[in-house]
């Protein structure tokens, strides 16, 4: 079992927390047109990096979204920072 | 006792005996005995059958890496099957049985199978599936799968208690460097746990005369005082099993026999491992004869139970660290010759038990011969860190390599089998440098299976692998380490390959003519001993594992006689009064349309949205139009997921111009707050945006039906009640005793309904108050299921039930906002793609039924007239009507609003039906009652 910090609460078991999305993805603008393909890539696409990952994660008991920095290999957080600190 | 048992020595107490009995005779042990080694000292060889050729077993070991005696044990009327007798410790009374062995483990009556095993080979039933036929063996051979039976009986109390804690660093293994790197940690300022699986610590030590000049039990009682007073713990009979991610190890800690084990999640700064290492059989033929036994097993059993393995002992082994226990098993009473032999030239001799042993036709008469064939340092926990191995070619045995963050090995679990430079590994790792491995002070000479040599030669013993089995897996291609696992199933029984797993990959190197590390291991996973599932929840299971949401109101329910169930994680009332339950949920539902129903309808969720953004947000969460939504005015609508599916329906109310209030199912209000924070917080400026839910802090009373407007009224609350005063879809905020209140002219019925919420602590007034005013005009309480049919009877949907994972809103006749809605929101350009556009969609419809006919089965398939049909949809809600006087439905089914009025085939199980497709709303399509 893993410990992630939120940048709320600080170091908690991983069962209090879900996964939200891979970082830096953005909604199309759906008042303008949107070809399926371009669609289809917002849906599903994932990066599934091996290594350092930018995921979106939420706290589930304070409800706080927040950033996550982890290797997917180690497992190992490297960093955690709140959804609109510092750099995005 | 016996002449099996020393006089003096070991750990065992012989003023206390122990009675117990095995497979129907009695015996006596004494107090700190295994099972084995009771057995063992009672003379009896033969202590199970193997597991597929019937093949007479006896001990192999002295602890965890035994591979044969495995037993169902019964004491106090609780049986468990499958225990490992080298570790289960003799309890006074137990009933002990051999498993795979029918009636005896002596006399079994399935030995015969034995001369089958030409046709028993690896990969037999593969091969079935391909020629002649699986099924012609699958019962036969899934009938003598397995060992042990269980119990249907289930045991009382078997609750493993959940402890978490943390320390600096954890030593594994009690032994001499555990001991000594322990209570260098602990003297050094750490906190430290020093875990062993063992009833005492001590490791190996007790085989050895002296330990640093004192007696071993003196030497091991000053370590353990000395940790102790360092603060130090010691924790026996508690396996780690399992190194997880984060520093976390799992460990059990063991009682008495059948008491849940103890689960320890330890988080840990640095693990030090020192595991020790396993002897290694020697494969050569009829290497599965009782009587063969390791030669540490074997010294081992002497030097902690006083057990002498046999009178006339032979012993072979591939290096020199066998001479202490020829001195140990010598000054106990045994004969010991030591031979040397190839496995080759060597065969175990006798008919059902040992009787000799033949080296190149020279025959020398031996009833215990004990082997070893080098040593295996313990590196399950290493490997599950993430560590890497290395090949020493000087002790032939894998080696702990390249370390995982924060472990170090010691000892002979780091291949150091000289006791003076283990000591000086664990006080380096104690104090938290990095030890370098000694060069070896011991010669191991390879003694490797020889494939293609003659005789039965057995490499795993659990799952009865023969060198032959290898030697086909080669054959027929399976030459990966992995592959040959699972074509032979080598490695893969209860102990995972503890003393078959480096036999199994020399033999497959040999074959291949490439070196062993060529071959390379199975991945080593958790856990590393049987762990009971039992273990993992302890308390957190059943009503505990996801506990029922309760009603404020639920003392005024249980008053009433309501029969409370679970409806979407809250109990709630499903009908009212004892009697048949059908009978009185259709008094239930005629009530409500006749008079009045009083529902709790307190789980709907009531989540507020407010800030300068709330419109926009609200606007775009919500698939229907909300911009536009009047202060006072209350709005039917969905969200749906990017995806486009509905993933939740419910009214919107517009308190003000920044205040909105989303009620939401009553079992998607967790799910619906989330959703709401995550676009919330990813996508929108959340200090402009507040959301609230105040689901449980608010209770809800409905009353719906023809006289609702009439009890309302009794609440005096200053309203006017009128139906042009107060429209339908409209709410009023009031005072009720000095509390607000908020009555919403919304129904789930189709009768006039109001909601009335109130703060949760003055509900009880508020449903007192309301049954009294009620019970005059004939209305009363109705549950959820009474429910269920009026607002089928109206073909109003629930979420979850009358939808599956893949309906948007079109397909529930909410075309509109797909295609006028021309601002953003959630799933809108899914709305549009060619899955959304498919013209076979399933779609709700109504389903009629011919006269007289019963109910359809809910969740029975429509299907398809042709040649082979198949399902074209289903029935999602299905009820008798009291109102109606027939059965109402609603279902999916494809094209569903396009076909009004044809009649489809219904399918359950072998029941065949017919159905008409109807509009989905039955009763009062006009909406005449619920607008009045």
């Amino acid at each position: 079992m893993q410990i992630f910090s939120c940048p709320f609460c600080g170091p908690r078991d991983e069962r209090e927390f879900h996964y939200v999305a891979e970082a830096g993805k953005t909604r199309p603008d759906t008042t303008q047109s949107i070809s399926d393909a371009e669609w289809a890539t917002y849906l599903y696409a994932q990066r599934n990096e091996k290594g350092a990952v930018r995921e979106v994660w939420m706290h589930m008991t304070c409800a706080e979204l927040f950033l996550m920095e982890r290797d997917s290999v180690t497992m190992e957080v490297l960093r955690t920072q709140g959804l609109r600190e510092g750099d995005q | 006792m016996t002449s099996f048992r020393a006089d003096y020595g070991g750990l065992i107490d012989r003023s206390r005996e122990l009675k117990f009995s095995f497979d129907g005779k009695p015996y006596q042990g004494f107090a700190g005995d295994t099972l084995a080694s009771a057995l063992l000292a009672n003379g009896v060889r033969v202590v199970g059958r193997s597991f597929k050729y019937h093949r007479p077993r006896g001990v192999w070991s002295a602890w965890v890496d035994e591979p044969n005696a495995i037993m169902a044990v019964t004491l106090n009327g609780r049986e468990l099957p499958n225990c490992l007798a080298t570790t289960t410790m003799l309890e006074d009374g137990m009933q002990v049985r051999s498993v795979n062995a029918w009636p005896s483990a002596a006399f079994d009556l399935k030995g015969g199978l034995d001369i089958f095993h030409r046709w028993l080979c690896a990969g037999f039933y593969y091969k079935t599936f391909i020629w002649p036929n699986w099924h012609m063996f699958e019962p036969a051979i899934r009938k003598m799968a397995g060992l042990g039976s269980v119990s249907t009986d289930v045991i009382d109390d078997y609750v493993s208690d959940q402890i978490h804690e943390h320390c600096d660093v954890l030593v594994v293994g009690a032994g001499a460097a555990g001991l000594v790197a322990a209570r260098t940690a602990a003297e050094a300022g750490h906190k430290v746990v020093l875990a062993d699986d063992h009833h005492a610590p001590g490791g190996s030590l007790y085989q050895v005369d002296r330990v640093e000049g004192r007696a071993p039990q003196d030497w091991i009682d000053e370590q353990v005082t000395a940790l102790q007073a360092a603060g130090g713990r010691l924790l026996c009979s508690s396996t780690a099993f399992g190194v997880y991610d984060h520093g976390l190890v799992g460990l059990i800690e063991c009682g008495h026999f059948a008491t849940a084990p103890r689960l320890w999640r330890l988080r840990c700064a640095r693990v030090v491992l020192a595991t020790g290492a396993l002897d290694r059989p020697m494969t050569f033929a009829d290497n599965d004869k009782p009587g063969v036994m390791s030669l540490f097993g074997a010294a081992e059993l002497l030097a902690r139970y006083g057990v002498v393995p046999g009178r006339e002992i032979a012993l072979i082994s591939n290096h020199s660290l066998f001479k202490n226990a020829v001195q140990q098993l010598e000054s106990a009473g045994a004969k010991v010759r030591v031979l040397e032999a190839s496995t080759t030239a060597l065969q175990a001799r006798g008919r059902k038990v040992l009787s000799g042993v033949s080296v190149d036709g020279q025959h020398y008469q031996a009833d215990a011969l004990l082997v070893s064939a080098g040593l295996t340092p313990l590196v399950h926990l290493w490997c599950h860190a993430g560590g890497k191995l290395q090949w020493c070619e000087q002790r032939q045995t894998f080696l702990p390599g390249a370390p995982p963050a924060q472990m170090t090995a010691i000892g002979a679990a780091n291949g150091t089998f000289d006791l003076a430079a283990a000591l000086d590994e664990a006080r380096a790792a104690g104090s938290g440098q990095s030890a370098s491995r000694s060069d070896a002070a011991v010669q191991f000479t390879p003694h490797w299976p020889a494939p293609n040599s003659t005789g039965r030669q057995w490499i795993d013993f659990q799952h009865d692998v023969t060198l032959k089995d290898i030697e086909l897996a080669a054959r027929e291609n399976y030459v990966s380490v992995e592959h040959l696992k699972r074509y032979t199933t080598l490695g893969m029984a209860a102990d995972q390959g503890k003393t078959s797993n480096m036999a199994g990959l020399a033999a497959m190197a040999t074959i291949q003519g490439v070196d062993i590390p060529h071959v390379g291991t199975t991945a080593f996973r958790p856990p590393f001993v049987p762990v009971p599932l039992e273990a993992y929840h302890g308390h957190h299971t059943k009503s505990h594992y996801h506990p029922v949401k309760r009603l404020v109101l639920e003392p005024q329910h249980r008053a009433a006689n309501a029969a409370l169930c679970e409806y979407g994680g809250w109990l709630r009332p499903g009908w009212y009064g004892s009697g048949e339950r059908d009978a009185i949920i259709q008094v239930e539902a005629k009530m409500a349309r006749d008079s009045a129903g009083i529902l709790d309808a307190s789980p709907l969720g009531k989540i507020e949205v407010m800030g300068p953004d709330a419109e926009d947000f609200v606007n775009f969460v919500y698939y229907n139009s909300v911009g536009n939504l009047k202060p006072g005015h209350i709005r039917y609508g969905f969200m749906l997921s990017e995806s486009g599916f509905v993933f939740d329906d419910g009214v919107i109310s517009r308190v003000d111009q920044h205040k909105f209030v989303i009620s939401c199912s009553s079992s998607h209000v967790d799910s619906v707050r989330n959703h709401l924070e995550s676009w919330r917080q990813d996508g929108n400026d959340p200090a402009r945006i507040f959301v609230h839910d105040m689901t449980q802090q608010w209770a809800t009373v409905t009353v719906t039906g023809p006289k609702a407007r009439e009890i309302l009224a009794s609440l005096d609350l200053g309203i006017d009640l009128a139906a042009d005063a107060f429209p339908h879809m409209t709410f009023r905020e009031a005072d009720y005793q000095a509390s607000s209140v908020r009555v919403a002219r919304v129904s789930f019925t189709g009768d006039t309904s109001f909601e009335v919420s109130i703060r949760a602590s003055r509900a009880p007034l508020l449903w007192n108050t309301l049954l009294a005013a009620a019970a005059p005009l004939g209305g009363g309480p109705i549950g959820i299921e009474a429910l269920s049919i009026l607002r089928t009877e109206k073909g109003y949907i629930m979420v979850g039930k009358d939808m599956d994972g893949e309906t948007m809103p079109h397909d529930l006749g909410f075309g509109g906002p797909r295609e006028k809605k021309n601002t953003a929101f959630v799933g809108d350009r899914s709305l549009h793609g060619a899955m959304a556009n498919e013209r076979d969609r399933k779609t709700l419809v109504g389903l009629t039924v011919a006269d007289g006919a019963p109910p359809l089965p809910i969740g029975a398939h429509a299907i398809s007239e042709t040649s082979s049909p198949r399902s074209i949809g289903y029935v999602t809600s299905s009820y008798q009507s009291p109102n109606l006087g027939r059965p109402v439905a609603l279902g999916l089914i494809e094209n569903g609003h396009d076909r009004i009025g044809e009649s489809i085939h219904i399918r359950h199980r072998e029941q065949f039906r017919s159905a008409t497709i109807a509009p989905v709303c039955a009763f009062d399509p006009q909406g005449a009652r619920l607008n009045a």
